[in-house]
């Protein structure tokens, strides 16, 4: 996983709450491998594009000032819905590295978090003042700082934003979780065994063959 | 110190608490559906190999048809892929696989308790938000998505522990009022964010009056509104229903999980960090007319007006629901015609949904297309030894092969662009029974009598 620390980059407003992983990615593109890199065109594919394919020239991330947008500001529960990693990969293809909202889904932010996404989590003032600005500058860039947890904007406000503690430190560093786990094996044995001599009837379930 | 059913669980699966506060905790059961194929790819690619096959259960529903019971029926060659798949990483890795032709396969949410896997005390997950329907057991039951390789290559998961709460619906649920309305009930109050970050606990006279089939519907949407999981205390029902199946604890061990079971309730001084009350004798059938789940309205009110919502944001949401259903502000919602019903999904599939739909549509004859689909072979056999498949097709409805079908449209069966479907699922967002699709929520009653008027109808008014 690359490393986050501090990136500027254009942010897209979607001024919207609820937007659900069935917008982000409609579930028919679920078929495909989602992690190859190649899920970027279904990144908001039905907002984006028409029933023919053609960009629809009404949307926001169509718009030349929003091109090689690397952030998305949304409202509030964003992501929510089905637990769907290809809607993670997809912002992650088509270039997002950090989006700011007032409150997630829960499953989308975790798996954000887990594939070097930063889900930022702001006020609703800050919101508010993010969709202003980005509005009134289309194209202007966000700085988002991951150390300090802050979200900057052109016209110079500063917002600070939360961040799941254990999440952030992966994100730094680029490291797999499961490596991290993997380190505590011992741990998990020591666990099964203690768990089991008490759980007797699930042991025997466990410990049978599987055909 | 006072503890929730869910803190009991809980305990007694964490290993270690980090220091940014997240708990590493002990999966029993890990269940699976053919989407995977992702995050095995990523298992491999990585080089990580799993812990724990024994513990694995990989399962076929989302990609398999209705019209047929064997991999050639599947609709293109991308979904018999996508199951074969699934095939072979079982076979790869070890563990067991209910595909196709396997009497124990259904959508997983089924499976689960079926097979006795989802029990009183134990960690169930899956890789799909509708996992907290197995809460009905008095399982903790959680949706995990980008953590399934994680749980594949160590049988454990890192979770910051939810905050707790409880919804208790008192009273007496009415006449013609099912457990789909208890739950459209409490979405409509508690709303689709409202319960982010939380597991709740679904208490009361009505949840404890409810059979555990009913209990697993309202369990099925707590992710509708934002949960980490939904529970019920197991109780005699709960017993009852585990008993004698394949994963239940053996007759030897019985009584020694029955008394551990028996410990499995919420502390009464428990402290909740939210706290919801509904009186069941208000509850009402309901129907969905937006595209969140939360926009559920007794069947005799009116399309909502978006120029009555005070809030700006509100009022947008509100008007570009209403464009995308096509519905009018004020329209009585029993005059919106529909052109399809689907009964089915892991929300409404068992066997008490199948007989509440049948006993609407006996001796009755649909208007408009309608798709029955079974959650599982178990529940199929059932119904079939009942006859009530017969009911259904008499009635002029198609009787499918169990699976997701149209409840998310990828294994073939979807609703056509602007047509507009009467369905037991859980969700209405635009686009999830295929695009341009609209979709109201409703029981599988409330959709029977949808089907015999090829409208939205208040199924009191034909019991
Ligand atoms: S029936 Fe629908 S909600 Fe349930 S597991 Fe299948 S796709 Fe998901």
């Amino acid at each position: 996983m690359e490393p986050f620390t501090e990136l500027s980059a254009v942010a897209v407003p979607l001024a919207m709450d609820n937007i659900d992983t069935d917008q982000i990615i409609p579930a028919r593109f679920m078929r495909r491998s989602s992690r190859d890199g190649k899920s970027a065109p279904f990144f908001f594919h039905d907002l984006r594009f028409d029933a023919n394919g053609a960009e629809k020239p009404d949307c926001i991330f169509s718009r030349t000032e929003y091109r090689g947008a690397r952030f998305v500001v949304g409202g509030r529960n964003y992501g929510c819905g089905s637990a769907r990693m290809g809607a993670v990969y997809s912002h992650f293809d088509y270039g997002i590295r950090a989006v700011i909202a007032h409150s997630f889904g829960d499953v989308f932010y975790n798996n954000c978090l887990k594939n070097g996404i930063v889900a930022a989590r702001v006020s609703a003032d800050a919101i508010a003042q993010l969709h202003y600005t980005l509005s009134a500058v289309p194209g202007s860039k966000l700085t988002v700082d991951l150390v300090n947890q802050t979200v900057s904007d052109s016209a110079g406000n500063v917002h600070t934003f939360e961040i799941d503690g254990f999440a952030k430190q992966c994100l730094l560093e680029g490291l797999s979780d499961i490596d991290l786990t993997l380190r505590m094996e011992p741990d998990i044995t020591a666990f099964e065994q203690r768990y089991y001599e008490s759980m007797r009837w699930l042991h025997r379930h466990v410990n049978r063959t599987v055909k | 110190m006072p503890r929730t059913l869910f803190d009991k669980i809980w305990d007694q699966h964490a290993i270690t608490t980090n220091a940014a506060g997240h708990t590493l905790l002990y999966i029993d059961w890990l269940l699976f559906a053919e989407s995977t194929f992702a995050d095995f790819e990523v298992l491999r690619n990585d080089g990580y190999s799993v812990r724990r096959p024994a513990q694995l259960f990989g399962i076929a529903d989302h990609y398999t048809p209705s019209h047929g019971t064997t991999l050639a029926d599947a609709v293109d060659d991308e979904r018999r892929n996508i199951i074969t798949t699934l095939e072979r990483n079982a076979r790869r890795h070890g563990f067991e696989y209910l595909g196709l032709g396997d009497p124990r396969r259904g959508i997983q949410h089924l499976v689960g308790p079926e097979q006795g896997l989802a029990q009183p005390g134990v960690i169930v997950m899956c890789a799909d938000s509708h996992t907290a329907t197995q809460g009905a057991l008095g399982a903790l039951a959680f949706g995990i998505g980008g953590e399934l390789t994680h749980a594949f290559a160590t049988q454990t998961v890192w979770q910051r522990k939810p905050k707790q709460m409880r919804v208790t619906v008192d009273g007496k649920r009415g006449y013609g009022v099912t457990a789909k309305d208890v739950i459209l009930t409490i979405l409509a109050k508690v709303g689709a964010g409202g319960a982010v970050r939380h597991a709740i606990e679904y208490a009361g006279a009505v949840i404890r009056d409810m059979s555990v089939d009913e209990r697993m519907t309202v369990c099925n949407m707590s992710i509708e509104m934002g949960a980490r999981a939904g529970t019920v205390a197991p109780d005699d029902k709960t017993y009852a229903y585990v008993h004698g199946r394949p994963f239940a604890p053996a007759p030897e061990d019985w009584d020694t999980a029955l008394a551990y079971w028996r410990t499995l309730t919420s502390d009464p001084d428990a402290v909740w960090d939210k706290e919801v009350t509904i009186s069941g004798d208000q509850i009402v059938p309901m129907v969905t007319w937006g595209n969140s789940p939360e926009n559920s309205l007794s069947i005799k009110d009116l399309v909502p007006t978006p120029a009555d919502e005070p809030d700006a944001q509100r009022r947008l949401d509100m008007q570009r629901s209403l464009d995308y259903m096509d519905l009018k502000p004020g329209m009585p919602l029993t005059r919106i015609a529909i052109d399809q019903v689907f009964i089915g999904s892991c929300t409404n599939s068992r066997i008490h949904d199948l007989r509440e739909a049948a006993a609407v549509l006996n001796g009755r004859k649909t208007v408009v297309p309608t798709l029955v689909v079974p959650g599982s072979m178990s529940v199929k056999r059932e119904a079939e030894a009942e006859g009530l498949h017969r009911i259904f097709i008499e009635a002029g409805c198609t009787w499918g092969e169990p699976g997701c079908s149209m409840c998310v449209s990828l294994n073939g069966d979807t609703v056509a662009p602007g047509k507009r479907c009467a369905s037991t699922s859980n969700r209405n967002f635009r686009g999830r029974q295929g695009p341009g699709s609209r979709t109201h929520l409703m029981s599988p009653p409330m959709a029977a009598a949808a089907a015999i008027t090829g409208k939205l109808t208040d199924v009191r008014e034909l019991i």
